[in-house]
């Protein structure tokens, strides 16, 4: 495991290429890739705590999101209050369904947890459907309004950048520092055996369940600033393909990193928009990579910049002794 | 009202012999591999696309189509497990069902490019004159699914007590070195695991043609809800697989009928999530001792 030190240190080059970014790319689709990156990223970081960390599964956290994009959107549309503070309610709500869900669900291993939060997933999404008075149905909720500072507007993809990559890294900060505590301590210990963890006085139900609310939170904090960011949202954006997705992007990034979280969510978010190109065959050749990746390179994509990393030090230090 | 009850009850009876039929395709990758294979329900619509091609395109009586498209999506469950979870450098669970999702999103594709998004359909195997049962009107089709659910689950059950490849494949399940160590070929009891849960996906797969129309995705939607059923019934019990779809497809049945057809499956998902938190491991599941 990398010293909190290192993991900050990455954290800060993060940072500086994420803002220097928009100095080079000044094209509204690209940026608008990018944050979605962000978003995904957000999301994935928070299922890393749960699911690399604490060795939990869920394919529910679409629902989360979506519950962030329209309890904020509906609420900002309906009472007309700051997208600000509808996003902090939207996360207040969320916690407190991640709560009652979590509880009895987190009780449940393996395959039934899976079939329990995939369970969850669908319901959120058949309501959201179906539910049409309320969320507009099928065809969206149009017209929701952007966030503002003082006079201006975040309604453009390069505003939108700096607040959305603003607080995914926030997002990452917290979780590195998480990781780095007592608590992440615990998580670890839980996700290597919850016998041995409780035996060692760690009331792991309490544990699991928080990691499940703070990653819950996360996923509605990242689907309020969709819904505010892009002004239109639909049931679409957030089925069980979502949920999987974005698990998908913790295994192939890297399940026990982070970085992973952020290599998964910059690899697999463009994929389909890159593969647009190949059309009636992108679908098979998306699912050619996402296994391949799985089937040849299992610790993801940070296990292999790791290995290149050592294997590079290596060669240096051989050439140092030959030399 | 008391018609309406029957007959709401005996299409659950005929929808959930489906369920109860991907279910076990479910069941028998459990029981050698402890693996979720997301890619069922795909088998479902690679057998119905078969059976479509070879009844339609190249005439072949239905008997010998049957068989066809049962061993052309056993081949491709064949070939699923020796060209991706074979080659797997892990075998953490986790990593080899997403293989599986990989798998599933790669078969859907295939199957729109070769089959088209145009939905297919057959006729049905013996008319569709309904036959009165208990005052509910029920298609030929549907007793048809019942009764090879039935032969199937009575097989499978005798297969995994009373053969020696059952059985063998249960021990890889179980624990695939000690497996290997009893002179277990553990990658041929894997390999016939998929060549299995692909014939019996085309089981379903030729089954519903004739009654709901097959598109390319449909496999999605399917494998869900027999995922769901064996999930109910108690993951990897073949009883449990038939219990848990019979009474997934009586549910939706019911509720569709007493309550609201648009929240027919909040409802199904709803009791299912219910009876997860009563019977974590499902009805018919028994709590494995956990070695620490």
């Amino acid at each position: 495991m990398r010293s909190l030190r290192v993991n900050r240190l990455v954290l800060l080059f993060v940072a500086l290429v994420v803002y220097a970014l928009p100095m080079v790319i000044k094209n509204p689709y690209y940026l608008n890739v990018l944050n979605i990156v962000a978003l995904n990223a957000l999301v994935v970081a928070g299922l890393t705590l749960l699911i690399g960390y604490t060795g939990q599964i869920s394919l529910g956290h679409g629902a989360f999101y979506a519950m962030g994009a329209y309890v904020s959107g509906l609420m900002a549309i309906h009472l007309g209050w700051s997208p600000w503070i509808t996003t902090i309610i939207a996360m207040g709500i969320t916690g407190v369904v991640a709560t009652i869900i979590g509880i009895p669900t987190l009780r449940l291993r393996g395959h039934y947890l899976v079939m329990a939060t995939l369970g969850f997933n669908l319901i959120v999404y058949i309501l959201l459907v179906q539910l049409d008075d309320i969320t507009g149905g099928p065809s969206g909720l149009p017209g929701i309004p952007s966030y503002t500072i003082g006079k201006m507007v975040l309604a453009t993809d390069f505003r939108c950048y700096w607040l959305i990559w603003s607080v995914t890294l926030a997002g990452l900060l917290l979780s590195i520092n998480l990781i780095h505590s007592r608590v992440g301590r615990a998580l670890m210990a839980i996700r290597e055996s919850e016998v041995a963890a409780s035996c060692l006085g760690i009331e792991t139900w309490k544990y699991k369940t928080r990691v499940f609310v703070l990653s819950a939170v996360m996923a509605s904090l990242a689907g309020s600033l969709y819904a505010h960011y892009m002004t239109f949202i639909s049931p679409k954006t957030f089925d069980i393909f979502y949920s999987i997705e974005v698990v998908a992007m913790v295994i192939i990034g890297g399940m026990g990193s982070l970085w992973g979280a952020l290599l998964g969510a910059a690899f697999l978010t463009p994929l389909p928009y890159l593969l647009h190109f190949f059309e009636e065959y992108k679908d098979i050749i998306y699912g050619a990579i996402f296994m391949g990746v799985l089937i040849y390179s299992p610790d993801g994509l940070v296990g292999e910049v790791t290995r290149f990393y050592r294997k590079k030090r290596l060669e240096s230090r051989l050439r140092e002794l030959e030399g | 009202m008391e018609n309406n009850l029957s007959q709401f009850f005996f299409s659950g009876i005929a929808t959930g012999a489906i369920y109860a039929l991907i279910a076990l395709g479910f069941c028998i990758i459990e029981n050698s591999t402890k693996i979720v294979n997301f890619a069922q329900g795909d088998f479902l619509t690679l057998g119905g696309m078969f059976m479509f091609t070879l009844l339609h395109a190249l005439h072949v009586p239905l008997i010998l189509a049957v068989l066809l498209a049962i061993g052309a999506t056993a081949l491709v469950g064949v070939a699923m497990e020796r060209f991706t979870i074979r080659p797997a450098r892990s075998k953490e669970t986790v990593i080899l069902v997403f293989i599986t999702i990989g798998a599933s999103i790669f078969i859907r594709g295939a199957i729109k490019i070769l089959w088209g998004k145009s939905p297919k359909s057959l006729p049905y195997f013996s008319g569709d004159n309904p036959v009165g049962i208990l005052g509910a009107r029920i298609l030929p089709q549907s007793l048809w699914i019942v009764a090879v659910t039935i032969l199937v689950f009575l097989i499978l059950n005798y297969f995994y007590r009373n053969t020696r490849y059952g059985k063998a494949m249960r021990a890889v399940a179980y624990d695939r070195r000690a497996a290997a160590l009893l002179g277990i070929n553990v990658e041929k009891m894997v390999m016939l695991s998929f060549a299995l849960a692909g014939g019996m996906g085309a089981i379903a797969g030729v089954l519903i043609i004739p009654i709901t129309t097959m598109t390319f995705d449909m496999g999605v939607v399917l494998g869900l809800k027999g995922f769901a059923a064996a999930v109910l019934g108690g993951y990897g019990n073949v009883m449990g697989a038939v219990v848990g779809g019979l009474l997934l497809g009586v549910m939706e049945s019911l509720g569709a009928g007493l309550v609201s057809s648009t929240f027919k499956d909040v409802i199904a998902f709803v009791i299912l999530l219910l009876v997860l938190f009563i019977r974590p491991r499902g009805i018919l599941g028994r709590g494995e001792g956990e070695r620490v």
